[in-house]
């Protein structure tokens, strides 16, 4: 059994009477890529803030590092790499001047720095822009810009929350394979996205949370296999086609989700599904078939509802 | 040895006012400039010619001088504590990027405040070069005002930073700045001395932390008795700075560690 790098039991964050982290356990490995997932408000950016030290739990026990934040949080934070949600880049000052100020919190010499920015700069792409205000920069090289000054102090583990929110494909394929890096360097990541593909891509294993609790845990194969099947077949009906064919094809589905544009139909076999369906007279408009992905797992545990 | 995290706040603030210090040089230089010219050499050769008792004997400059210096350390505190707190929280929002690293709330607030005090020194001294400059005081009269000007300055640095860190919103701080600064400033006994005021408000003015700098101020460069002890003054203004500093610092680990 390997020691756990963070461990969260009955974890809990209450703003007032609200709670909005609500008894939760994890354990994340040294040297994983561990995500949390979850709608808008279900908690995960509180959990980080917990993690980071930088917010006291509620209630329930969290060690860091094999440290308590709560009597502890320099020297956790000192060896963290933080890259939050919300851009907090001053943006009146240049690149160079952002990744100096920072690097000089961790207590890090100037010339340690320096090194440490044309290395950190390149990593992310920017080198160009080494003295470029950071109200210049775009979006997206901004969030890069802030992925680099998280790992300004080479963090053991670093926290990332949506780290590739707003950026372009070609931006999110640079930023997953820097992450990639780090991995294989060793580095343990923690990380919360909405992007299912990134999950599915980055994470060895996650949780998904929803309303404050965990709601299912294991790897992005696992979480599939666990909920729901191997196939999808996407149908569109012309609009007196679907009552028809509803009740044939809930008797061959594993199960159905009917939405406004189109019907779901998960199953293990998409072919014989397809093939049975036709021999029973039901003729969609169009079929999609393709394998279950995280966000089918991702919609049916959190709802296709917005619950705000 | 490793340098105290809150000098490393201090160190990232001077390499932020490295980029604005030409918009520090007007309040700096040219406000006491201006002040002492309208007010001091100006309205003082008016009232000079009939007021010259009530004023200590002096001539009105020399009087009006050290009062604003004292005056002028309180409008710098103000701004230069209130607003970067205001905006390390809401707008450039760099405390929650500096409380990600080793930085507590505790190092911010005092890094803050240690910033502020070397401003106030460099401010102060300033000062007295222009009223040396003015022939209202001695240069080394001037110089040694500056530890009470300072003084009287930090006494409203804290409380501003533990105020700014407890607004929710900037419009309460403004309304704030709008409502209390200029009577704060026209009464602090800077421009007349404060038994002119009517008796209800004397006593209000005796509360206010820069009529106790005005006082220290002015002593120093006239040679004029103090208006209370001696302790009583400095003991006021540094309690009022410490109350302040603890306060501020307890607001904002309230404030940043949500
Ligand atoms: N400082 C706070 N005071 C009060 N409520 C808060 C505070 N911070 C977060 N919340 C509430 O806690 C809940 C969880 O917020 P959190 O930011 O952790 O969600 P999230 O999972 O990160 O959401 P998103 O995907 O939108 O970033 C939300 O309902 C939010 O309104
Ligand atoms: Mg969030």
């Amino acid at each position: 059994m390997v020691e756990s790098l963070v461990v969260g039991r009955g974890l809990s964050k209450k703003f007032g009477d609200f709670t909005a982290v609500d008894n939760i356990d994890f354990d994340i490995h040294p040297g994983e890529a561990f995500g949390f997932l979850g709608p808008n408000g279900a908690g995960k950016s509180s959990t980080m803030r917990m993690i980071g030290a930088v917010s006291p739990p509620t209630s329930g026990r969290l060690s860091v590092l094999g440290m308590d934040p709560s009597t502890e949080g320099i020297k956790i934070r000192g060896r963290l790499g933080v890259v939050p949600q919300e851009d907090n880049l001053d943006r009146e000052l240049s690149v160079y001047e952002n990744l100096l100020t920072h690097g000089r919190y961790f207590h890090m010499k100037r010339a340690e720095i320096d090194v440490r920015i044309v290395d950190l700069l390149e990593f992310v792409q920017l080198t160009e822009r080494l003295d470029d205000r950071v109200d210049l920069l775009s979006g997206g090289m901004k969030r890069r810009l802030i992925i680099a000054r998280g790992l300004i102090n080479q963090p053991e583990l670093v926290i990332l929350d949506e780290p590739t929110t707003g950026l372009d494909p070609q931006a999110r394929h640079v930023v997953w394979d820097r992450l990639y890096q780090l991995k294989r360097d060793g580095v343990t990541l923690i990380i919360t996205t909405h992007y299912m593909d990134e999950a599915e891509q980055l994470c060895d294993r996650l949780v998904v949370m929803d309303r404050g609790r965990i709601v299912a845990e294991g790897s992005p194969r696992e979480l599939i296999e666990r909920y729901s099947t191997r196939d999808v077949l996407e149908m569109r009906f012309a609009a007196d086609q679907h009552r028809h064919a509803m009740p044939i094809i809930e008797e061959v589905a594993e199960r159905t989700e009917d939405l406004p544009d189109r019907l779901m139909i998960y199953t293990h076999n998409a072919d014989e599904v397809s093939a049975e369906l036709a021999r029973r007279g039901v003729h969609p408009v169009s079929t999609l078939i393709r394998r279950s992905t995280l966000e089918d797992v991702f919609l049916r545990l959190t709802g296709r509802q917005l619950i705000e | 040895m490793t340098t105290p995290r809150a000098l490393l706040i201090v160190e990232s603030e001077w390499r932020y006012y490295k980029r604005t210090w030409w918009s520090t040089v007007i309040t700096t230089w040219l406000r006491p400039i201006l002040f002492l010219l309208a007010m001091g050499v100006g309205l003082g050769t008016l009232i000079d010619r009939t007021a010259d008792q009530a004023l200590g004997g002096a001539g009105y400059l020399a009087f009006l001088a050290p009062g604003l210096m004292a005056a002028s350390a309180m409008q710098t505190a103000i701004t230069d504590s209130s607003w970067p707190v205001r905006t390390g929280i809401k707008w450039r929002k760099h405390f929650w990027a500096q409380i990600s690293t080793p930085v507590t709330p505790d190092d911010i607030l005092n890094g803050l405040m240690i910033w502020v005090f070397i401003r106030l020194v460099f401010v102060s001294t300033a000062f007295a070069v222009v009223i040396w400059a003015f022939g209202a005081a001695p240069l080394d009269r001037g110089l040694a005002a500056v530890p009470a000007a300072v003084l009287c300055g930090m006494a409203f640095a804290s409380p501003m930073a533990f105020l700014a860190a407890w607004f929710k919103e900037d419009s309460t701080m403004i309304a704030l700045f709008r409502f209390s600064l200029i009577p704060l400033f026209l009464f602090s006994g800077a421009f007349f001395p404060i038994d002119r005021l009517p008796d209800l408000l004397e006593p209000l003015a005796l509360f206010s932390p820069v009529w106790h700098g005005v006082d220290l101020c002015r002593s120093i460069t006239l040679g004029t008795p103090l208006a209370l002890p001696l302790w009583v003054e400095v003991g006021y203004l540094l309690a009022v700075t410490v109350v302040g500093w603890w306060a501020a610092i307890r607001r904002l680990r309230k404030t940043l560690n949500l």
